[in-house]
């Protein structure tokens, strides 16, 4: 059975005016279903194109690359859309939720761009919500949150279309240590349901927490180490602070 | 996603922005509202216009004598009788694209009823008079032509006279006294207003044209000492007719190729379309400036449109990639643009009726606003929202979702 990412041979070249930059230098790489996998690197390094060639946010120049079976390296910007909305879920450093948007309707997003009907959608962004641990806060907009709740919605919103890979691009850049740890505890738990998590970081304790990973430089893979997954324990934490 | 909730994506989007979409509508609401009231006032003042020539009579043709020159003074039109019965007889049975015409023989006289008395324009004419002035009558009976045949003494009324005289009581079968004459009121004439030069058209006492002739003013012969009113069978009509009559009136009086004629015909259907056609110019100036307006409006959106892109670069590389298509990021662009016009257009319509009621209301004529004009107007400035939001819409959607994602 093949895995649920392939990549080969990815090479991809920017241009700059008159230089050409080449971010990725020929990467291959293969990820199995439900695997955790922390990409590491300095910036430069090309852990971000390689995120966006994965995340079907960008093509490669060359290569190939199947995701789930499917050669999605030539697809044009409708199929990548539909891919994106029906295989891939992203969490963003910055969480990037809609302002003035409540969290339920956040996280119905992507199943108002996959055309579920309204009363499910409904349904299963409250379901998605509650997993996370925040069925309280369906109403509350992102200025009402906290920080690790703002990314527990991005999360929720990731996971509400039932995707097979979710990206999560420094999704602890913004937080505090202990709300690092609970979303990384969230992340965590995606892997027993057969969810594959592809994370990039630069935080070498935050790769910790990955059953896998791979160091990036220059546009190469660097290493690429198996390791047993530090186990993200919210209650090994000091004291806790009230939530707000 | 359908289009009920791209709609409601989008007017949640101009709602953030409350002050600025209504800004950004105003455009649109100021070009509609032109539009509306424009159309309006100009159907008000067209209405009013053809209301007092239809006062007048409708196809109206009115002939009139020719000019005394007495030692070199002229005498202006009317001055001479040159018109005969014979010629109103002619008119009437040899022209064909007239329908009716009769003679108006008028005086200034006094009139006297028991206690009261009234000086005003006595005319002696026949019952076709009334035909050709579309004129009808408010309470008793008009003249008929044994009336004429027999030179009888019953007047018609206007409603002014009826009232100087009798004031609110009945007049008709009342006795009045005209130069002295006895004379039976058999019937008054529904009121007609005032002319456009001001004449009060029901100042006037109606007589048969033989008895006139008779009684008030003796006549010279069988020359017609006053004018012909002539209605032709229809609009487009009148000028055949006046060119029926002249012919007909040049060839009868025997009048040499390339003398003057010794009458005249004034064409009333036609000045009643040159004042039609000055308010029809007025119209599409009008309309000119509402459209422009409409298109300035059209910018305006585009422009927000523009600044809305750029400012929610990120919104909409986090719909991306949520797995928004380009359609849909377009769709959803363009139906805001086209909330705003169509939104601004309904606000138009009502603004533009509010003006075009306070312009009828103090101009006292009819409010008439057209519903198909509505309608145009609406889907004019839908137009007008798609036209302009398509480009910011198209921009908006073929962001790279990457470059969006990163934008700050």
């Amino acid at each position: 059975m093949p895995a649920l990412i392939e990549l080969q041979d990815i090479v991809k070249t920017y241009e700059m005016g008159d230089v050409q930059v080449q971010a990725l230098r020929g990467v291959s790489l293969s990820v199995e279903e439900g695997a955790f996998v922390a990409i590491m690197g300095a910036s430069g390094s090309g852990k971000s194109t390689l995120m966006n060639i994965v995340g079907c946010l960008d093509r490669p120049t060359k290569g190939r690359y199947t995701l789930a079976g499917r050669e999605v390296s030539k697809l044009g910007r409708n199929e990548l859309a539909a891919i994106r909305n029906h295989t891939l879920g992203f969490v963003f450093q910055s969480f990037n939720l809609l302002a003035r948007t409540s969290a339920l309707e956040n996280v119905e997003l992507p199943l108002l761009y996959g055309g579920v009907h309204a009363k499910e959608r409904k349904v299963r962004a409250r379901e998605a919500l509650e997993r996370v641990g925040l069925g309280s806060r369906l109403d509350h907009h992102p200025s009402q949150l906290s920080g690790g709740q703002q990314q527990r919605v991005a999360i929720a919103r990731a996971l509400v279309n039932r995707p097979r890979v979710i990206l999560a691009d420094e999704p602890t850049g913004a937080l505090d240590s202990r709300t690092s740890v609970e979303v990384m505890a969230i992340l965590q738990s995606l892997g027993a349901e057969g969810i594959t998590v592809v994370l990039v970081t630069h935080e070498p304790d935050i790769a910790a927490y990955s059953a896998r990973t791979i160091v990036m430089r220059d546009g190469l893979v660097r290493s690429d180490e198996r390791h047993p997954p530090l186990k993200a324990d919210v209650a090994a934490l000091p004291a806790q602070e009230a939530q707000p | 996603m359908n289009f009920v909730q791209t709609f409601r994506v989008a007017v949640r989007a101009l709602f953030r922005n409350k002050l600025r979409s209504f800004l950004t509508a105003l455009g649109i609401i100021i070009g509609v509202a032109a539009v509306i009231a424009m159309v309006a006032i100009g159907q008000g003042a067209k209405s009013q216009v053809e209301a007092t020539y239809e006062a007048m009579g409708t196809n109206l043709l009115i002939v009139m004598p020719g000019s005394s020159n007495s030692g070199g003074a002229r005498g202006g039109f009317g001055s001479q009788p040159t018109l005969t019965f014979d010629d109103l007889k002619a008119i009437q049975t040899q022209v064909p694209s007239v329908r009716a015409a009769a003679p108006v023989l008028r005086a200034s006289a006094q009139i006297q009823s028991e206690d009261q008395n009234w000086t005003t324009s006595v005319q002696g004419t026949t019952p076709e008079y009334l035909e050709v002035r579309n004129w009808g009558i408010q309470a008793g009976v008009p003249l008929t032509q044994s009336d004429v045949d027999s030179a009888s003494k019953n007047a018609v009324l206007g409603s002014t006279v009826a009232q100087q005289l009798f004031g609110s009581g009945q007049a008709v079968g009342q006795l009045v006294r005209i130069k002295g004459v006895p004379f039976q009121v058999v019937g008054v004439l529904t009121s007609k207003g005032q002319s456009n030069f001001g004449q009060d058209y029901d100042d006037v006492v109606l007589v048969p044209d033989t008895t006139y002739r008779q009684r008030i003013e003796p006549g010279l012969g069988n020359f017609l000492s006053g004018t012909i009113y002539v209605e032709a069978i229809s609009g487009d009509a009148t000028a055949r007719a006046q060119k029926q009559i002249e012919n007909l009136l040049r060839d009868r009086h025997r009048i040499p190729e390339g003398e003057a004629d010794d009458f005249n015909i004034r064409n009333l259907a036609e000045m009643a379309s040159a004042r039609q056609q000055s308010t029809d110019t007025m119209t599409a100036l009008l309309a000119a400036v509402a459209f422009v307006s409409l298109v300035v409006g059209g910018i305006g959106i585009m422009n927000i449109m523009l600044v809305s892109v750029t400012e929610r670069t990120r919104e909409i590389g986090v719909r991306m990639a949520l797995g928004a298509t380009p359609g849909q990021i377009l769709l959803q662009f363009l139906s805001e643009s086209l909330t705003l016009s169509v939104v601004g257009g309904i606000l138009g319509i009502a603004l533009g009726v509010l003006v075009g009621h306070f312009v009828a209301v103090k101009f006292q004529w009819p409010l008439l606003i057209q519903p198909e004009v509505a309608v145009v107007a609406v889907a004019f400035s839908a137009v007008v929202g798609v036209v302009f939001g398509l480009y910011p819409a198209w921009k908006a959607s073929r962001l790279d979702p990457i470059e969006a994602l990163r934008f700050e």
